[in-house]
């Protein structure tokens, strides 16, 4: 085994070997994401609305999903009519790719992060802006109605929350300076960062929630008025790849939320005498907090779409602004 | 100013953008295969019906490449101002420890400029949506 590893390390060098390994692990986690937090949406409705949920396959339905995933592989891969072929096939490999590449710098642990890259923050938000470019992508080559209006609409409120969210992130910026993920978990060993800057971690909460097109900012798919939104057209596997994204890009601002303002892997100072690995603390935020995503999701109705867009223009970004000229007054008063 | 030292230059490239490329390249070829397998196993037939978009069982009329509302157009303006303002503010954010209470106070003027230009917008009409009652 030993030997094997040498050989493996001498092949790709110690570069290459920690990038394919951490491609592998984060497949697995993303399957396993998409496929568990599947299963407690639907819990999770099911108790809030005073139902069971799935029970039938496997110990509290627990493998449900996991049976809906094989019925989506062996679907047929419908491609319709007077479709733009080429950006219609693209769309979902180009939602799909910049989630895993966000991966890349998400420190799970204090030595399980695939690349420590000191722009890390950066990298994060720039790939997930990809996001916008693929929906768009999409619901354009649908020749869909419903798809159109719907890519449109998620567009619109993507880059419009995008700013709020990126305005929160200078608060950390200027707090911990620096942008590398190690370093501003780091700096949170004692106290952290959301009890410093709560406001901004309630914007971010907020932005990332609508980012993620949760609801009650889910007006891209409001299943009500747009069918399915951006993918209607969309079936079998490539919905899949849509599905799975999304799945995966909850997991990626919660664990990012995580790492900014909830002390990453670090243990909550009063429990550090628990020997409780890192990872596990990293998971149980992550998860507490899309938890609460589900929750919200299902306690708040859907809004408007100018409701929408008037929350964002009039309130947040004007809030995110004047936050971020206090805090830097504030930061600067201290030191 | 101090020189800049190589090991905390703000460089994504340092030592890895061929592993970045790699990865890059294992997730779209895995990609590609689970695509290939679902083609593969799915279902192969095809009927008018099937191939028409879905419009809810209404047979669709018209083309699909509507001309949509010029609010889009507007909050796509929009962001393009205040992401760069946003961007710039980062450049800021980064050297902020350095630049003393008079770093502080010329953003506190920039953002002043940008809000003040947000509350044109928004007395001009920028933002709002849906049928004005101004028409004539």
């Amino acid at each position: 085994m030993a030997a094997a590893w040498n050989s493996l390390v001498n092949v790709l060098g110690p570069d290459l070997t920690r990038i394919v390994i951490g491609l592998v692990g984060v497949l697995g986690l993303v399957q396993i994401n998409a496929l568990f937090l599947v299963w407690l949406e639907r819990k999770v409705a099911a108790h809030i609305q005073l139902r069971i949920g799935p029970k039938e396959v496997g110990p509290f339905g627990i493998l449900q999903t996991i049976v809906d995933g094989v019925k989506l592989v062996s679907k047929e891969l419908i491609t319709p009519r007077h479709v733009d072929r080429k950006l219609y096939m693209l769309a979902p490999v180009a939602i799909f790719l910049p989630v895993l590449l966000s991966f890349v710098v998400i420190p799970f642990s204090e030595t399980l992060q695939i690349r420590d890259i000191n722009v890390g923050l950066l990298i994060i938000f720039a790939f997930s802006t990809f996001n916008v470019l693929a929906i768009l992508m999409g619901g354009w080559a649908s020749n869909n109605k419903y798809s159109l209006l719907g890519a449109v609409r998620s567009v619109a409120q993507n880059v419009a929350y995008e700013i709020p969210l990126l305005l929160s992130l200078l608060s950390v910026l200027l707090w911990c300076n620096s942008l590398q993920m190690s370093e501003i978990v780091e700096s949170q060993s004692r106290v952290w960062n959301v009890f410093w800057m709560p406001i901004a971690a309630l914007i971010y909460l907020i932005c990332a929630t609508a980012e993620t097109n949760r609801a009650p900012f889910d007006i891209p798919e409001a299943e009500s008025e747009l069918v399915a939104g951006f993918h209607t057209e969309y079936s079998g596997m490539r919905f899949a790849l849509f599905f799975l994204a999304e799945y995966s890009n909850m997991l990626i601002v919660a664990a990012v939320a995580t790492t900014l303002f909830f002390g990453g892997w670090k243990s909550p100072p009063f429990l550090g005498f628990l020997p409780v690995p890192g990872l596990v603390w990293f998971f149980l935020k992550t998860y507490a907090l899309i938890f609460g995503v589900i929750w919200i999701r299902w306690t708040f109705p859907r809004l408007r779409f100018d409701q929408l867009m008037n929350f964002c223009w009039k309130i947040m970004i004007p809030a995110a602004l004047l936050h971020l000229v206090v805090y830097a007054g504030i930061i600067k008063f201290i030191r | 100013m101090q020189p800049i030292l190589s090991a905390s230059t703000l460089s994504p490239w340092e030592p890895g953008i061929f592993a970045l490329v790699v990865y890059g390249l294992m997730v779209m070829g895995l990609v590609a295969l689970l695509l290939f397998f679902a083609s593969w196993l799915g279902e192969k037939k095809s009927n008018p019906e099937k191939l028409r978009p879905y419009e809810s069982g209404v047979i669709p009329t018209g083309s699909a490449r509507l001309r949509y509302p010029v609010p889009f157009y507007m909050v796509a303006i929009f962001f393009l101002i205040f992401d760069v303002e946003a961007a710039y503010i980062f450049a800021w954010a980064v050297s902020y420890d350095g630049l003393g209470w008079a770093g502080w106070l010329q953003i506190s003027f920039f953002i002043f400029v940008l809000i003040l230009g947000l509350v044109y917008i928004w007395k001009k009409g920028g933002l709002e949506w849906g049928p004005t009652a101004k028409t004539d």
